[in-house]
This record gives C-alpha cells, sequence and structure tokens, in this order.
C-alpha cells in the first residue's frame, strides 16, 4: 500500500498497528484487577506449595515433597484419576449428545424449537449448588431413579435399585451423569449457533449427491463445527478438571474415597486437616493439568495451525 | 501479549522471593503468653466492646447465647458484646484466617482436636487461661475429663496435657435413642446389658423391622457408631489413651473386634440398606417418620426430636456389659470459648467466659432445651426426651464414663479410618483391614509428636 512507503511516514513515527508503549497505559486497570486478585495469589499459592505449613503456624521448607506426596499418595493419585474419568462425563458424553440432538435439530424442522432450547440450556444457568441438592433427591433410597427401578423389578427385571451415590461402583458415574445433564445445553447451544452459519446450499449439494442423515452429518455438519467442538470441549473439560461444588455436596468425597478429586482434596487438606502447603501443591498441579489438557484439546479439535478452516 | 505477561510473572516471582519467608512467620506475635496480672473488675474497664464468634445458631442453643450475651451486658452495661454467629462448618473455615489476621476477634469458639485448637495454640492464637483458672476455679468447676478436652500442650501436640485454653458450656454425649412404641409392640423390655441390646436387636430383625436407622454419607456417623461399640468391647480407659497417643493401637483385639461387630450388624441388616448413600441429617429425620427401632446419635438431635416425636422417643447411654455398671459412652462438651492472643480486653474476656460458665449459665441452658455441661442448680428439664438425656449425662458424669471423640486421634483420621468403615459396611473389607489404614496414620502423626 502506498500509505506505508517510507517517505510517508513522519520521522520517528512507526507503522500503524504497530505496538506502542502507551498501550500498556490503556489496559493497567484491567491488568493490575488481574495481577493482584490472579497472578500474586498465584504466585503465592506457589510459594506456599513449598512448605509444610498449616495455615497458622510458621510453615518450614518443604522443597518438593509436597510434589512428591502429590503424585506418589494413593488417594491423591485415585483423585486425580477420578477428574479424567468425570472429564469423559462432562465434556464427551455431552458433545456426542448434543451432536446427535443438533443433527435432528438441524434436518427437521421442531415446532418450539426456541423453548426446546431454553429447557436444554436451563442447568446451566441454575447454580450448582441447587443442582447438586436436587440430584442428591433424584439419587437417593426413594428418590425417582429407584422408584422407576423399582417398577421395572415388580415387571420382572432384576433389582437394580441401590443407594447410587453410597454405592463403590457407581456413585462416581452418578456423579459424572450429573455433569453430563449439566453440559448437555452448554454443548448444544455453542453446536446449533454453528450449525447457523453453515450455508444452507452445503446441505442441499450433500442431499442431491444422495447423502443419508449420517454422511450429511459427517460431510457436512461435523467439519463446519470443529471450533465450537473445540470451546465446548475446552469449558466442559476444566469444568470436570475443577469440579469440586458437587462432589462437596452429594458425596463428600465418598464412599471411601472413590469420589474424591482434587479439587476437594485442595479444600480438604486446606480446611480439615490443616495441610496448606499440600493443598496448595495440589491446586498447582491440577492448574498444570488443565492448562495441559485444555491446550491438548485445542490443538486436536482445531487441528495444526495451517489447516485451520 | 503472551511475553509481557510471563514478563510479569518472571517480575512477581522476583518480588516473592525477595520479601520471602516461610508463610506464617511475618508480623509480631505476642506467642500466647500468658498475663502476669488478672483484673477481674470488669466495670472498670472502661468503654468496652467485646468481639465474639460463636457457632451456637441452633434454635435452643441460639436463644441460649442471645440471654447469656443479654445479661452480662445488663450485668457490665460498659461492655458491649458485639457477636459474630456462624454455622459449625463456616465457622471452621473462617476462622483460621481471622486468627491470623492482625485484628481478631477477642473471645472465639475454637474446636477441640489438633486441626483445630492443637494449631491455634502451637502458633500462640489462644491465650493460656491458667491465671484467669487461679482467680475463676474453671478447673475447680468442671470434672477433669472435660477440662482435659480444652487443654493442649504448647506445642499443639498432645491433648489433655497443659494449659486450660477454652470452657465449654455444653455437654455433648452420643447414645441410643428408642422408639418406645415400637419397642413395646416388639414386646421387649429396654436393654439393660449391651448383650440385651444386642438381642433387641436381633428381635426386631426377625420380626420385619429396621433395627437401626442409619445414615452414612459423610463417614462420620459410622465413626460414631464405631466408638460407641468400641467403647463398650475395649472399655474408657485403653480408649482414652489410644485417643490421646500415650498408648495402643488401632489393630489391637479390642478395638478389631468393635468394627467386627460393625460389619456383623451391618451385614445381618440391622442397619438399613445402602446407609453410605444417607445422609447424617436424614437420619433422625427418619426416626421420627417410624424409621428403626434405635438410632445412635447425638443428644444435639434430642431437642428436635421432642418435638416431632414427644413421649414416643427414648435416650439412654448405651447399656454396659453387666447390668447396673457405670455406663461409657463417646462425648464430651460442646465447642469451647477461647480468648485469642491479641485480644485487647483479655480481662474483660475472661469475666464473660465466667459469666457464660457459671451456674446461673447453666440453668440457661436448661431453661432452652439444651444439656448443661454442669448440672443446673435450680431448673430441670421438662419434655420425656431432654429429661431421657440430662439423666443419661449425670449418670455418665458420676460414673467418668465419657470418652473423647475418636477422630480427635489424628487430624486425618475422618479419612483414613471413617473411609475404610464405609467400605467395611459396604462389605468391601475386613475388620482387620479396616483398622490397619487407621493404624498407619495414627504412628505416622505420632512419628511427627
Amino acid at each position: 500500500m502506498s500509505l506505508r512507503t517510507p517517505r510517508a511516514r513522519p520521522p520517528h513515527a512507526r507503522p500503524p498497528g504497530e505496538p506502542r508503549t502507551i498501550g500498556w497505559l490503556y489496559v493497567l486497570p484491567a491488568l493490575l484487577v488481574y495481577a493482584v486478585f490472579l497472578l500474586w495469589p498465584l504466585v503465592r499459592g506457589v510459594w506456599f506449595s513449598l512448605y509444610d505449613w498449616d495455615g497458622v503456624s510458621a510453615g518450614t521448607w518443604a522443597g518438593l515433597s509436597n510434589y512428591a506426596e502429590t503424585l506418589t499418595d494413593p488417594s491423591l493419585r485415585a483423585a486425580f484419576g477420578h477428574a479424567l474419568i468425570l472429564a469423559v462425563f462432562y465434556a464427551i458424553v455431552p458433545c456426542l449428545i448434543a451432536f446427535v440432538l443438533v443433527a435432528i435439530i438441524s434436518r427437521t424442522r421442531v415446532r418450539g424449537l426456541a423453548v426446546f432450547r431454553t429447557v436444554l440450556f436451563l442447568p446451566q444457568v441454575v447454580a450448582m449448588v441447587a443442582v447438586a441438592v436436587a440430584w442428591q433427591w433424584v439419587y437417593s433410597a426413594d428418590g425417582p431413579v429407584n422408584t422407576v427401578l423399582r417398577g421395572l423389578h415388580r415387571l420382572g427385571l432384576p433389582d437394580w435399585s441401590r443407594g447410587w451415590l453410597g454405592d463403590f461402583t457407581f456413585a462416581l458415574p452418578a456423579v459424572g451423569l450429573i455433569g453430563t445433564w449439566v453440559e448437555i445445553g452448554l454443548a448444544m447451544v455453542l453446536f446449533l449457533a454453528g450449525v447457523q452459519k453453515i450455508p444452507r446450499e452445503l446441505f442441499e449439494a450433500a442431499r442431491i449427491d444422495g447423502a443419508g442423515p449420517v454422511r450429511e452429518f459427517l460431510a457436512v455438519t461435523l467439519p463446519a463445527l470443529r471450533r465450537e467442538l473445540a470451546v465446548a470441549l475446552t469449558l466442559t473439560t476444566i469444568a470436570a478438571l475443577r469440579n469440586f461444588d458437587l462432589v462437596y455436596i452429594t458425596t463428600k468425597g465418598g464412599p471411601g474415597d472413590s469420589t474424591k478429586v482434587p479439587a476437594y482434596e485442595v479444600y480438604n487438606r486446606a480446611f480439615n486437616t490443616g495441610e496448606v502447603g499440600l493443598a496448595c501443591a495440589i491446586g498447582v498441579t491440577l492448574a498444570v493439568l488443565v492448562f495441559a489438557v485444555t491446550a491438548a484439546v485445542g490443538r486436536l479439535a482445531e487441528g495444526r495451525p495451517g489447516e485451520a478452516p | 501479549m503472551l511475553k509481557p505477561v510471563g514478563r510479569l510473572l518472571a517480575a512477581s516471582v522476583l518480588v516473592a522471593g525477595a520479601v520471602a519467608c516461610a508463610p506464617g512467620a511475618d508480623g509480631g506475635r505476642p506467642g500466647g503468653r500468658a498475663p502476669s496480672e488478672v483484673s477481674t473488675e470488669v466495670a472498670k474497664a472502661g468503654q468496652v466492646t467485646l468481639t465474639v464468634w460463636d457457632q451456637e445458631v441452633q434454635g435452643g442453643q441460639r436463644a441460649q447465647i442471645e440471654r447469656l450475651n443479654a445479661g452480662f451486658q445488663a450485668k457490665y452495661p460498659n461492655v458491649r458484646i458485639h457477636r459474630v454467629a456462624r454455622s459449625f462448618s463456616d465457622l471452621q473455615k473462617t476462622l483460621r484466617l481471622a486468627l491470623s489476621g492482625g485484628d481478631p476477634p477477642d473471645v472465639v469458639q475454637a474446636n477441640q482436636g489438633y486441626a483445630s485448637m492443637g494449631q491455634f495454640v502451637k502458633a500462640g492464637m489462644l491465650l493460656p487461661l491458667t491465671p484467669y483458672d487461679r482467680v475463676y476455679g474453671w478447673r475447680k468447676r468442671y470434672p477433669k475429663a472435660l477440662t482435659d478436652l480444652n487443654s493442649v500442650s504448647p506445642d499443639g501436640r498432645s491433648i489433655g496435657t497443659g494449659d486450660l485454653y477454652g470452657v465449654s458450656l455444653n455437654g455433648e454425649i452420643v447414645g441410643i435413642y428408642v422408639n418406645r412404641e415400637k419397642l413395646a409392640r416388639l414386646g421387649i423390655g429396654p436393654p439393660r446389658t449391651w448383650a440385651e441390646f444386642e438381642r433387641a436387636l436381633a428381635a426386631a430383625k426377625g420380626k420385619g423391622e429396621l433395627p437401626v436407622v442409619f445414615g452414612n454419607l459423610e463417614k462420620l456417623p459410622a465413626m460414631q457408631t464405631y466408638g460407641v461399640i468400641q467403647d463398650q468391647l475395649a472399655g474408657k480407659d485403653p480408649v482414652r489413651s489410644l485417643i490421646f497417643g500415650t498408648g495402643g493401637k488401632w489393630t489391637d483385639g479390642p478395638n478389631v473386634q468393635a468394627a467386627r461387630t460393625l460389619a456383623d450388624w451391618a451385614e445381618r441388616g440391622y442397619f438399613n440398606k445402602d446407609a453410605n448413600a444417607v445422609k447424617w441429617d436424614d437420619t433422625p429425620v427418619d426416626f421420627a417418620k417410624g424409621q428403626g427401632v434405635f438410632m445412635i446419635g447425638g443428644n444435639w438431635w434430642a431437642a428436635d426430636l421432642q418435638k416431632k416425636m414427644g413421649a414416643k422417643a427414648g435416650f439412654m447411654a448405651p447399656p454396659p456389659a453387666q447390668a447396673g455398671a457405670p455406663p461409657t459412652t463417646m462425648g464430651g462438651e460442646s465447642l469451647p470459648f477461647s480468648i485469642t492472643s491479641k485480644s485487647r480486653h483479655p480481662d474483660v474476656a475472661a469475666a464473660y467466659i465466667d459469666y457464660i460458665t457459671s451456674p446461673q449459665a447453666m440453668d440457661v441452658s436448661v431453661e432452652t432445651g439444651n444439656l448443661p455441661a454442669l448440672a443446673a442448680p435450680s431448673k430441670r428439664p421438662e419434655g420425656a426426651l431432654t429429661k431421657d438425656v440430662a439423666a443419661a449425662w449425670a449418670e455418665l458424669s458420676k460414673g467418668d464414663g465419657i470418652t473423647p471423640y475418636i477422630d480427635y486421634a489424628t487430624p486425618g483420621l475422618a479419612d483414613t479410618l471413617g473411609g475404610p468403615l464405609q467400605e467395611l459396611i459396604a462389605g468391601r473389607t475386613t475388620p482387620e483391614k479396616a483398622l490397619e489404614a487407621a493404624q498407619r496414620d495414627y504412628e505416622e502423626f505420632l512419628k511427627g509428636k
């Protein structure tokens, strides 16, 4: 462009759009808030994680031993494993279900779509504490799930009713399914928005070429939703890994250690057993894990930088 | 943007490194020194605002503390009490931060045990009450078993020795609630011995009743039930030395036997199915609805059950091995009131603590439906159930039959014993293995002592 020729520039000027120092002044207020409420606590958290500290008396230097304990203590390792299992229930299952719903909606005209969308999105709006209390009732001994199962038992099926949240095998999946229920709406709303940008001609072309619903979904809808998928997976995975409220209210990590998750252990170690240093180490490890997983999800769903859609 | 942020982060690390010292070491702490002179002349202290953090938020307890606060302020018009009330669990979460801050409250309710009071004492945040005790005579007022629970060694690692750090208002015991109507229908009299109690459980089961209503989602209920059984099988002295860390192992014979009893009860169906899935708070609700002939639980449910069940509900200390012998059970006292080291009015605070634990205060406790730690001089409880509770407390106090809560033993026992007990109830582990887990945690904790 002619404007960018050296002659057109006054002396000492820089090309328009180049970063200028004054830019820092503009972001300063936001940066200050960010530094005070995020970076500083993060630095302090890392610092505390290097000490044996009960939260009140003077701490003693512990080096990396808190991290060693985080990685070797069987119950803490199990907690990280549980978080990854929950990620399946929070991220992968809701995205799959949302895809099916979106595929159906994008092919057919659904009457009252707005209502349908609102209802599915509702769990996202309700406070997690309320969700947890409601589901505790759903899973309770005389709650709807067991009532239905007992009904089936009367029809001749085996008795599948049980105390879901107190069962060593089923407590974790039961908590996970609450997450699935919550996250479907988010994934679906994201995907629906994405689908609406796809030109209708593409669907028509696919149908003229004789594609069935599955083929059409794989060839047209899915590739177009790559970015929405990345966003949905990132948000839901983070929600899964940092899950605290749901576990705190429904199971308190039990029965045994079977639903312990890292975020719950951060709380438990800091406030119940007074191991603040270890709690910080768990928190830092969790943060690193969240970064790693979300970076991987971004890579996977968006593809390599060169081939982004 | 990544680069500048990275630079900022690096700078912050540098700053942190520059100001670095061990967390908790900063700030001049008085170190929990006892005052050399004590004044009991509250009226001459001038205008004083006393900030008190308590967790007496439930019905009768709230009424009790409000009346006592009003009484103290009426007695000393120059003192204003600024009360901050929080639920038990909220207080646990905020107290740690409040105490380490620069301007903590004057009087706090710090929970007994290593995880709270022990750590606060070690950090020098609570005032040793010994000089005040010399003036007010709290150790004389209370039985030793109760003052022991509020006494901690200076390093915070031994409970039951060292200075006194707090005084409690109310008593707490875990006992057996009885649905009298059901018991009568089964044709069983109130069990007088532990063996009779176990026979009553079997008889109830045989007639299609649920013997014990039990909710153990939180792990703590099973620890209390285990503790009650342990008291009967092991006896009070071994249990006390185990919990205070002065002798014994969790894997000792009677302790394992107690776990086996718990497992047997679960296996025979004495508890409701899926007890691990039922919330603790739902247990008394279910009991009031008519589930269960018995319920093992603390006296803190009595006021509520009195309202819901009236004369149908009864309460007793766990029956002893031999009829007529003094009973034993787990219990103690409500959260003690302590003075913080940074309080500017420790003398007024001590007078306040003395006032709310005086004999007159015990009368207030009875009038507001609570169980006072000491016998009330002139008031008697009214409801049938609260009368039962008071009688059980009196009997236990007389025979020195109260053992401390077992989760005082180590800070992590709720996980290392509570979790395995859940497995035991679900039939997934053996009594031996369950207690080995507790013993490992216990040994590790004692090593640091």
